[in-house]
């Protein structure tokens, strides 16, 4: 029995490990890099910029999660969600409505489009089954040419408006390229902060109790999930690290006290976004993306109803996506009418798979760590491209390089290992009876 | 009517029909009609052998070319080396041909290569691989050692975002070439020619033990494997075919356009093309020439024809690019629902 | 056919006697629906039991361990003994959008997995993932899912042994009679006779859809069985011709092994003379159909195999296609043809792309020579009788025996010396049939064509055979002459033979 389950663990190998993890250690090779070479970036400056992308975007990289283990890939499609978000946010501007209700009333509005454009896309989904990544990012731009038709002539042009409305075109038809956020900006933000150092201990406070309950319950009960002895001892160790280095900061005024604020209002919503995904994956729900996700054949010859459950994924997703679209625009301040959703699909989706999810698996961690390690090579590329070659626009293109690389990187590895694996060989000659007696030592009674 | 739209297929039925509704809009609001047809046979001629390049790949199995990039970026890359050495006219189209030729050989080798690796998944591998083939180039326009004055910028390194043609006596070289009217109407005979020309080179292509070879490699993978047919050397050579194609297409499209785009400019050019061989008639899975030449006649003919008629309706707007993103978009979803999941695989 | 609780009740017949319709119907599948319905009753405690859907036959207490398995690799095996079962409590999100939101309670579904496990008197932990389990756990895994349904009172394995190795076989048959001593019914199909005889209680034989008999284990010997489930009356007649077999050895397979899905080879060794006609039979998914295509080069193999003298290249098609030899495939559609192509080019196409024929020059480039091909094909349409409107119509439309008549085209325009013919009767009529068999019967008389003939049908391989090579579990079985007994047939599919010769 022993035996079994040790097989069944794969033993630690250098190769497979770098193969496996290829596209995060670029990057943490490159921030680390940037970090040295890029003189002028003063770690409090990027701690900043780091941490304002951070609560910007990470609502939208968790709505990836939910797809990926239904089995419908990388949702490029959360643009089609971006969009619904942005006519909410039209809408309530058009009304005049503002502050922190504005904002929840604009989550509402977007709440049944994006619904339905959930609905819709998830149905398209399934009609392109095994081809929903290409599907997703065509409907993308499907969605942006009918949104642009809302958006330019629908309004003004049918639906009558007030012509002389400061975010409606000179002529009476169509929305500006760009709309103030007024007082939605920073509504969800501007309601509590705290400063950087403080949330930090906090933070890493609660990270080491947690690991200790981790550790106690693993003496408990048997099965549960729980951290290696390498992972705990890795975790605690950074944990404490964090939090004496800013315990020691606060102390001494030092650089690190002049980060930012923390906005809690975003940061609990992405805390509660996380627990959200955890929590469903807990539920019947989850158990059928789960079961969907690994096997459709499977799942539907037991009673599952896969296609409703893919559905149900997609309009998840494209709700998430909507409500992350809107986190983001308050976060910005000013709405580009146009294109402010056009990267959404692409730069969530390049985080999500620096973070080391791949087209079938994807948690909370790897979102968050995903997030954090694109948005640091976002912010230091040009830097690097100043510093090494004189040329900030280098290191600009750069970066997009490395956007579209790392999918297509990760994706062709991931379908290169995949097909490697269905492969049909010829095993290697075994007596049958020594194969018996490896599979039978002890399992029955 | 049922069966005739059956028969069209119905990307096919529905662009020409509403193809056929702005020409009549056209006509009522006074549209010079010669003006617009010169500039359909333009256009055509200009993005015909760029649609063309999607047929080696549809037909061996890898499906439409997303990668379409890869090859416009080799063909640009040929071109511009060819500026360096500040060739003139025909000297400039010929030499950069040839050299787009080889370089796209090269890369089409290499990217036949990787979508052997990839089967299942060739779609979205290759819009990826696209993608990240014309930022890597960005950064080679940028920082490679190209000293024609005609190419720069007027300060600083790299190259110009657009470079024009007449610097080099290239301007519509080849859509000037023989040209004549009947009417009003201007036929660009040059690009005409050059595009029934290689339409006829692949379909003969076809006709050979090779490209037989392709077919039945595509059609029926494991057919192929009975009667002794290595697929992925099928599928590599039909790649290289596709991305050859693409090279010489830019080359061609940059004359006609008076510019060649380079840096973003490629980015987004295989789902037009994508498009206009689906609205021809052809599947995923299927496509010929004739599916080429309706294709693009009717998707560049809409295009042109719409600019007008949206530019009338509603004054100083985009609607015709709203209406190509849609259409276009549409097009290409609608033939992703009509891939079947299985076949080889 | 009656089932008694806490019986074991075994099932046994040829390929296509109607075993998999029988258990379709038993469970609703709807299948069956579409394709026709059924009439009889099924009764359980004497009373009539409308199965219309698998739903219907869960609640009658009917569950069934498939031959593949339907578990999903990255569950444990709770999750996959509970799936879509799964034990749930309400949550507050779930009163309002439902009950998917319910959160599944890995308590207690443990618990009930731990005890459906117990009852397998299996010691493994219910978490482990099903993923890099032995086959021999997945099966168990399967029947402690029926196991932990409510009121489970039938349960029905199907070939359940034909994946396992010979210690975990006898793990499931203890299994299996410590579940009927439970008291619940059990039907097995296997077409292994020995597992039969020493399991089961009572054994009923189909065939072609009918019910033969049904007796009890005790009163019935192998033999008898072996002679009852393939006794028929011969369709085709057998005609002796003076067919010239000469002693030269054409074809000399060694220790060939192939890795064909469901139709492995594990180990075969014969040998072919010149101008005979070998048949191999077997059942299916005994590895029969992966001989020849392991031959061709067409799945993975390995082994030795000598063609006229010279070692063949395994693995490589082309070299196999050079060397004369051709393959008209079981799979007609699959592999046999291009649907939506003419027939013209379907019959040249091999000859073409191997051997550079019908090519003709136009300057330095060679195009196919439509004439040429146009002509060869309208030859081969006059000489095999291929009824079709013309050469240049799709094979997509033409009927099954047409289709199979293009696919010995094409391998004729090879002109091979050696023919190898996979299922050529599978799924055309009785008339075309007859005709395709006497084409072949035909080759080997007129033009001394040497044919391996892969077949399910052992009546047609009884008709035109020279010898039949009965394949077993990857293994040659044995050699029958055409003439030999149903009881010998029978026997030797359904590996007797084999297992005699294990125990020598």
């Amino acid at each position: 029995m022993s035996d079994l389950v040790k097989k069944n663990e794969r033993k630690f190998n250098l190769g497979d490990f770098v193969l496996d993890n290829i596209v995060t250690i670029i990057f943490w090779v490159f921030i680390i890099l940037g970090l040295a070479l890029a003189k002028s970036v003063t770690f409090n400056w990027f701690l900043t910029e780091l941490s304002n992308r951070f609560y910007r975007n990470a609502f939208l990289v968790l709505s990836l999660i939910i797809p990926v283990i239904a089995g419908l890939g990388l949702n490029f499609g959360i643009v089609v969600g971006a969009i619904a978000g942005q006519l909410a946010i039209i809408l309530i501007r058009y009304y005049y409505i503002g502050g922190f209700g504005g904002f929840l009333l604009c989550m509402l509005i977007a709440l049944p489009i994006a619904a339905l454009f959930g609905w819709l896309t998830g149905t398209l989904y399934n009609k392109t089954r095994g081809q929903e990544m290409i599907a997703s990012l065509i409907v993308g731009y499907f969605g942006t040419g009918i949104y642009m038709f809302i958006v330019l002539f629908l309004i003004g042009g049918v639906i009558p408006v007030q012509p002389d409305h400061p975010i409606i075109l000179p002529g009476g038809m169509g929305i500006r390229m760009t709309v103030d956020m007024d007082t939605i900006k920073y509504a969800l933000e501007g309601i509590w902060q705290i400063p950087f150092a403080t949330f930090m201990i906090v933070a890493s406070a609660l990270v080491i109790l947690y690991l200790a309950w981790n550790q106690y319950i693993r003496k408990l009960k048997p099965g549960q999930t729980r951290l290696s002895n390498f992972k705990f001892a890795l975790y605690a160790a950074i944990a404490v690290a964090i939090l004496a280095v800013f315990a020691y900061q606060s102390a001494t005024k030092g650089r690190l006290t002049m980060v930012r604020k923390v906005p809690m209002g975003t940061v609990i919503m992405i805390v509660l976004l996380a627990i959200f995904t955890k929590w469903i994956m807990t539920t019947k729900l989850g158990q059928d993306f789960r079961a969907c996700g690994q096997n459709q054949y499977i799942a539907e010859s037991n009673g599952i109803n896969v296609d409703r459950t893919r559905i149900i994924a997609t309009v998840i997703s494209t709700v998430l996506a909507a409500w992350g679209q809107i986190i983001y625009i308050q976060n910005i301040g000013t709405l580009n009418v146009y294109t402010a959703h056009n990267q959404i699909g692409l730069f969530s989706v390049a985080a999500i798979l620096v973070g080391g999810a791949s087209v079938n698996k994807a948690t909370v961690s790897q979102a968050i760590m995903g997030t954090l390690l694109f948005h640091s090579m976002f912010i230091l590329s040009p830097e690097i491209g100043q510093a090494v070659f004189g040329q900030a626009i280098l290191g600009e293109y750069f970066r997009t390089f490395m956007v579209y690389g790392v999918i297509g990187l990760s994706l062709g590895l991931y379908v290169w290992k995949a097909n490697k694996q269905s492969k049909l060989t010829l095993e290697p000659r075994v007596a049958e009876n020594a194969r018996d007696q490896v599979i039978n030592s002890g399992t029955t009674r | 009517m049922g069966k005739l739209i059956r028969r069209m297929g119905i990307p096919t039925f529905a662009v020409s029909a509403l193809l056929l509704v702005v020409l009549v809009a056209a006509y009522a609001m006074g549209q010079s009609i010669p003006v617009l047809f010169t500039d359909i046979l333009r256009r055509v001629g200009m993005n015909g052998i760029l649609v063309l390049a999607m047929v080696p790949a549809i037909k061996s199995g890898v499906g439409p070319n997303f990668a379409l990039p890869i090859g416009i970026v080799g063909g640009l890359f040929a071109l511009m080396c060819c500026m360096q050495l500040d060739l003139m006219g025909w000297n400039l189209i010929g030499c950069s041909i040839l050299l787009a030729i080889i370089i796209c050989g090269l890369m089409g080798w290499a990217y036949g290569k990787l979508m052997n690796a990839v089967k299942g998944a060739e779609m979205t591998i290759a819009t990826y691989t696209g993608f990240s083939i014309v930022a890597f180039f960005n950064i080679l326009w940028l920082s490679l050692p190209f000293s024609n004055r005609k190419m720069g910028w007027m300060l600083g390194d790299g190259l110009r975002e657009t470079i024009q043609m007449d610097g080099f006596a290239a301007d519509k070289i080849v859509s000037n070439f023989l040209s004549f009217n009947i009417g009003e109407v201007t036929i660009p005979t040059g690009m005409i020619l050059l595009l029934l020309l290689t339409c006829f080179v692949v379909s003969v292509f076809f006709k050979t033990k090779t490209g037989l070879a392709i077919y039945a490699g595509g059609v029926n993978p494991k057919f192929a494997e009975a009667a002794g047919l290595n697929i992925d050397r099928s599928r590599v050579i039909a790649n290289i075919i596709s991305t050859v194609l693409a090279g010489i297409g830019i080359i061609i499209y940059s004359q006609g356009y008076g510019y060649a785009q380079i840096y973003n400019g490629p980015l987004n050019m295989a789902f037009p093309a994508v498009a206009a061989v689906l609205i021809g008639g052809a599947t995923a899975t299927k496509a010929s020439c004739v599916n080429v030449v309706v294709g693009v006649c009717i998707f560049q003919g809409l295009m042109t024809a719409a600019m007008p008629v949206a530019n009338a309706l509603f004054t100083g707007t985009d609607l015709s690019d709203i209406m190509r993103q849609v259409i276009q978009n549409g097009v290409i979803l609608y033939a992703l629902t009509q891939v079947k999941k299985g076949g080889d695989r | 056919m009656d089932v008694r609780p806490g019986e074991i009740h075994a099932l046994i017949g040829e390929n296509g006697a109607g075993k998999s319709t029988l258990m379709n119907i038993l469970f609703g599948m709807p299948v069956i629906h579409e394709t026709g319905g059924f009439e009889g009753t099924v009764e359980i405690d004497g009373e009539d039991a409308h199965i219309m859907t698998p739903h219907d036959a869960m609640e009658k207490g009917i569950g069934m361990v498939h031959q593949e398995f339907m578990l999903i690799p990255g569950f444990t095996i709770t999750e996959n003994i509970k799936l879509n079962r799964e034990i749930t409590k309400p949550t507050a999100l779930s009163k309002i959008f439902g009950k998917r939101l319910q959160e599944l309670e890995m308590d207690k579904m443990n618990a009930d997995a731990r005890k459906a496990l117990d009852t397998m008197e299996m010691d493994i932990a219910e978490y482990t993932m099903v993923h890099g389990l032995p086959v021999g756990h997945m099966q168990f895994v399967e029947i402690a899912r029926e196991i932990d349904k409510t009121g489970i009172r039938y349960l029905v394995f199907d070939e359940p042994t034909a994946v396992l190795t010979e210690t975990e076989t006898a793990n499931l048959l203890a299994a299996i009679r410590r579940l009927a001593a439970q008291g619940i019914g059990i039907v097995f199909i296997s077409h292994r006779l020995e597992e039969i005889i020493s399991l089961s209680d009572r054994v009923t034989i189909l065939r072609d859809g009918e019910l033969v008999t049904t007796k009890d284990t005790k009163d019935i010997t192998a033999a008898e069985i072996a002679r009852l489930m393939v006794g028929r009356a011969l369709a085709l007649d057998r005609n002796e011709s003076g067919r010239k077999v000469s002693d030269e050895v054409m074809l000399d397979v060694q220790h060939l092994r192939v890795n064909m899905p469901g139709e492995r080879v594990q180990d075969v060794s014969f040998k072919v003379h010149k101008g005979e006609i070998v048949g191999i039979g077997g059942l299916a998914g005994q590895g029969k159909l992966g001989i020849a295509n392991g031959i061709m080069g067409l799945y993975p193999a390995d082994g030795r195999i000598v063609f006229k003298g010279k070692e063949l290249r395994l693995n490589n098609t082309k070299d196999a296609l050079k060397s004369d030899i051709a393959f008209v495939s079981e799979d007609r559609k699959g592999v046999g043809l291009l649907l939506n192509s003419p027939i013209d080019l379907n019959i040249a196409f091999t000859a073409m792309e191997t051997e550079g024929k019908f090519l003709k020059k136009y300057g330095p480039i060679k195009l196919a020579d439509k004439k040429g091909i146009r002509a060869h094909a309208d030859k081969m349409i006059k000489d095999l009788d291929i009824r079709c409107t013309s050469a240049a119509q799709n094979t997509g439309a033409l009927s099954g025996g047409n289709q199979q008549k293009v696919c010995v085209a094409r391998a004729l325009t090879q002109q091979p010396e050696l023919l190898l013919v996979s299922e050529p009767t599978r799924g055309i009529d009785i008339g075309a049939k007859k005709l395709i068999l006497d084409l072949l019967k035909s080759l080997a008389e007129e033009q001394g064509m040497t044919i391996v003939m892969t077949s399910s049908e052992l009546a047609e391989l009884r008709s035109i055979c020279d010898r039949v090579l009965i394949i077993c579990e990857g293994r040659v079985a044995g050699e029958l002459k055409p003439e030999a007994s149903d009881e010998e047939y029978g026997l030797m599919m359904s590996s007797a033979h084999v297992s005699k010769e294990k125990e020598a």
